[in-house]
């Protein structure tokens, strides 16, 4: 026993030692700091393994041409396994070491952050989760979704589906799968309402968590409701088992469409391929395969050091959308900079650079977005991408629909705080 | 080596009865004081702060879980259910009805309590595993209500927001600020837990763990003291789940989901089961190894990998090295952290003779 306390009285001194001598290496001039919420091994780790090496090597492709404005950017990641406690420690590692703004991840990570991004006065950003009803900025200063919210995406799919059927809704059935937790029941106001303006009529079918197990709601949609048409809103695994299920009872992938995280390669290959998933549509609030010139730029990156390009840039609907949120950070940055000449801009400057990022395109990897004081989703663009002949093919180009009704509900939301 | 025991003796039933007996306790109270009250805040930057105000909440959970758990030997995964039902009562009866936490808090608790009883009511006829999953089955049924009636929940969101604690007019909110808030509630539950269990509910506790037929026949009413047990270990657990809503702001069913059920059992299982301080080195040792980890690798990797490589390295390691310091703990020392510091403790006791 002796031994054994002697061991550890040694082991304990020995980890303080560490502790103590661990202390973060100086800041260097003209560098700024980013910080990133990533999930790599939690319960949404399907994304963060795609996602956060696109936000990586974006940050990194701009660092080796020279950085921004003549900073060079510093990414601090921090995974938080999709839990909300580590969250809250890595936004204040982030405050501490100074980030002028976080890339958050996670709907309730998002949801417990407000309150303290507000009190810190440091954005961050929620692309494709947290609250629709953050689009208004004027409630939620300091946060930006910067991509379609569910809200956008609903709209977007019904608009997509009643140009599959002919250009009218009326008399027509339409099912709603989704996911039963907050998220996957956030676009229900809206569809609601659509189905009353369009006149068509929608049953919703609740997948329970985890969702692997689809067979029970997919013969009741098939076999008993037979939509015309299928909006579906899953996550994790429960896309590519909703793809193979329904391609099993026979029902056309041309008739379905899936919100933004229910549309990878992953999933696609989950389901059975290419081959299987014919036809299946999913809307993407950033432009999906490698035919952009910022991926050739990677990949040319990669290469003149002497490495293959990563393979996590083969699940490019993930790896995109990590530079499309990467590439949205450097022009806020950029925005920032430029307003103070070129001097180190605060976490504010920032976040008001934040609120004039326009025109960004990327080669039509980012939507066409137009940040605002006021609409800080960026007008809710969304394209639909096709799974044809063995990859994902544009079926449109960026669109946004109901513009008028999702203000509404915007409006309605603030009214009611 | 600091202080010898022969010679002190007590003379008097209070100090026969008093928590720490010995005449150095004074001084490491005092010290504790000092440390948790005028210096840690003083001299820590946010970020400590925020990672002890995380620790602090765990705690408060961690100790429920113990009581139910290490001393009366009743396995729950329902866990995180009862701080949900404490999170949503506080939320709705600050949100609707603007209550201050002093109210909202032993209010969240007691909730959670009743919920608890409820749940506990098996534990009479099962026992071991098949309570695990009825408790588990509590768990689901929280979740799914929580997240299915929008008049708990406050909308398809399930998140309440809640304002920020006051006193007196005067707003909690900076991490220093909560950081008293919360150890303020954290220390009441350890000194109320320490009574606890050598009261005459504890022992009766400590009795149905280790043999429940034994205790019936010497005049335990099981089935009263079981429910007590689930009750009281609720009641934590509804206190913790409202200072998590108040320490993030918002009462979100997402943050109460069967993984952190895991985690809390995990707490108490590397900790050391059936002890306070247990309870208390479990919930740190959980939140802060993965940052040493972390802090380790941040500081080695920049030699090994590039910048875009080292956060995925970071993350996978991480959890292999957390997996397998777990199971070296446990192979070294399988009645947790607590005898661990009790073997090193016992040890410096006597020294530098060997007994």
């Amino acid at each position: 026993m002796v031994k054994v306390t002697r061991h550890w009285a040694g082991a304990m001194l020995l980890a303080s030692a560490i502790i103590l001598g661990a202390h973060p290496a100086a800041a260097q001039q003209k560098e700024a700091l980013f910080g990133l919420h990533c999930d790599r091994t939690g319960a949404t780790q399907n994304v963060g393994v795609f996602l956060c090496p696109g936000y990586q090597d974006y940050i990194a492709l701009v660092n080796s041409k020279g950085g921004v404005e003549g900073f060079k950017i510093r990414v601090l990641e921090v995974d938080n396994e999709y839990k909300v406690p580590p969250s809250m420690e890595a936004h204040e590692r982030f405050k501490k070491e100074g980030a002028v703004l976080e890339g958050l991840y996670g709907t309730p990570q998002t949801a417990a952050l407000t309150s303290k991004l507000n009190e810190d006065k440091i954005l961050g950003t929620s692309p494709g989760f947290g609250t629709a009803a953050a689009t208004d900025g004027k409630r939620f200063p300091y946060i930006f979704p910067i991509a379609a919210s569910y809200w956008s995406q609903a709209a977007a799919a019904v608009e997509f589906a009643k140009k599959q059927l002919g250009g009218n809704l009326k008399g027509k059935k339409i099912a709603y799968l989704f996911y039963d937790n907050p998220a996957g029941k956030e676009p229900l106001p809206i569809l609601e309402d659509l189905a009353k303006i369009e006149g068509f009529e929608m049953r919703t079918f609740a997948v329970p968590p985890p969702g692997v197990e689809l067979g029970a709601q997919v013969l009741d949609i098939t076999g008993r409701y037979k939509p015309d048409f299928i909006i579906s809103h899953l996550f994790g695994r429960s896309p590519s088992v909703s793809i193979k299920e329904l391609k099993g009872k026979g029902f056309p992938l041309s008739k379905v469409v899936s919100l933004v995280w229910g549309g990878t390669e992953a999933d696609v290959r989950a389901a059975g391929g290419f081959g299987i998933a014919e036809g299946y549509h999913t809307i993407q609030f950033a432009g999906v395969g490698d035919e952009f010139p910022v991926i050739k730029d990677i990949i040319a990156m990669y290469k003149a050091q002497g490495k293959p390009a990563p393979k996590e840039i083969e699940t490019t609907v993930l790896y995109n959308r990590g530079i499309m949120v990467a590439a949205v950070h450097v022009e806020a940055f950029r925005n920032a900079v430029k307003a103070k000449n070129g001097a180190m801009p605060t976490s504010e400057d920032v976040k008001n650079g934040m609120e004039r990022v326009k025109g960004l395109t990327l080669g039509g990897l980012v939507p066409p977005m137009q940040l605002t004081p006021e609409d800080h989703e960026g007008g809710g663009w969304v394209q639909i991408w096709t799974v044809k002949g063995g990859k994902f093919v544009k079926t449109t180009e960026w669109f946004q629909a109901y513009r008028d009704l999702i203000k509404k509900h915007l409006a309605a939301e603030a009214k009611s705080k | 080596m600091f202080h010898r025991e022969s010679g002190t003796f007590k003379t008097t039933y209070a100090g026969d009865m008093a928590l720490y007996p010995l005449p150095v306790a004074r001084g490491t109270v005092i010290a504790l004081f000092v440390l948790f009250v005028v210096v840690a805040p003083l001299l820590l930057a946010d970020y400590y702060l925020s990672i002890i105000n995380l620790v602090m909440i765990s705690i408060v959970g961690a100790l429920g879980l113990n009581i139910l758990v290490g001393y009366t030997g009743q396995i729950s995964i329902g866990h995180a259910a009862f701080m949900s039902v404490g999170a949503y009562t506080a939320a709705n009866l600050a949100v609707r009805l603007d209550l201050p936490f002093w109210v909202t808090l032993p209010a969240g608790g007691l909730m959670a309590a009743l919920v608890g009883a409820v749940v506990g009511i098996p534990s009479l006829r099962i026992k071991g595993l098949y309570l695990a999953i009825a408790t588990l089955a509590g768990q689901l049924i929280i979740e799914w209500t929580i997240n299915h009636v929008p008049w708990i929940s406050g909308g398809t969101q399930a998140s309440i927001q809640v304002p920020r604690p006051s006193l007196f007019g005067y707003e909690l909110k900076t991490q220093g600020q909560l950081y008293f808030f919360v150890l303020f509630f954290c220390v009441l539950a350890i000194v109320a837990t320490l009574n606890l269990v050598r009261s005459r509910i504890g022992r009766a506790f400590v009795a149905i763990r280790d043999q429940d037929i034994a205790a019936e026949i010497i005049g335990i009413d099981i089935f009263r003291y079981k429910l007590i047990a689930f009750a009281i270990s609720s009641f934590y657990a509804g206190v913790c789940g409202v200072l998590y809503t108040y320490y993030f702001g918002i009462a979100n069913y997402e943050n109460f989901q069967l993984g952190v059920s895991i985690d809390f059992l995990a707490m108490i299982i590397i900790g050391g089961l059936g002890s306070v301080l247990g309870s208390i080195l479990g919930a740190a040792f959980v939140a802060l190894l993965p940052l040493v980890i972390r802090t380790v690798m941040e500081t080695v990797g920049p030699l090994f990998f590039t910048a875009s490589e080292l956060p995925g390295i970071i993350s996978s390691l991480r959890l292999v090295i957390f997996g397998a310091l777990i199971i070296v703990f446990l192979v070294l020392e399988p009645e947790g952290l607590n005898r661990l510091w009790r073997n090193v403790r016992n040890y410096f006791r006597v020294w530098p003779f060997s007994y």
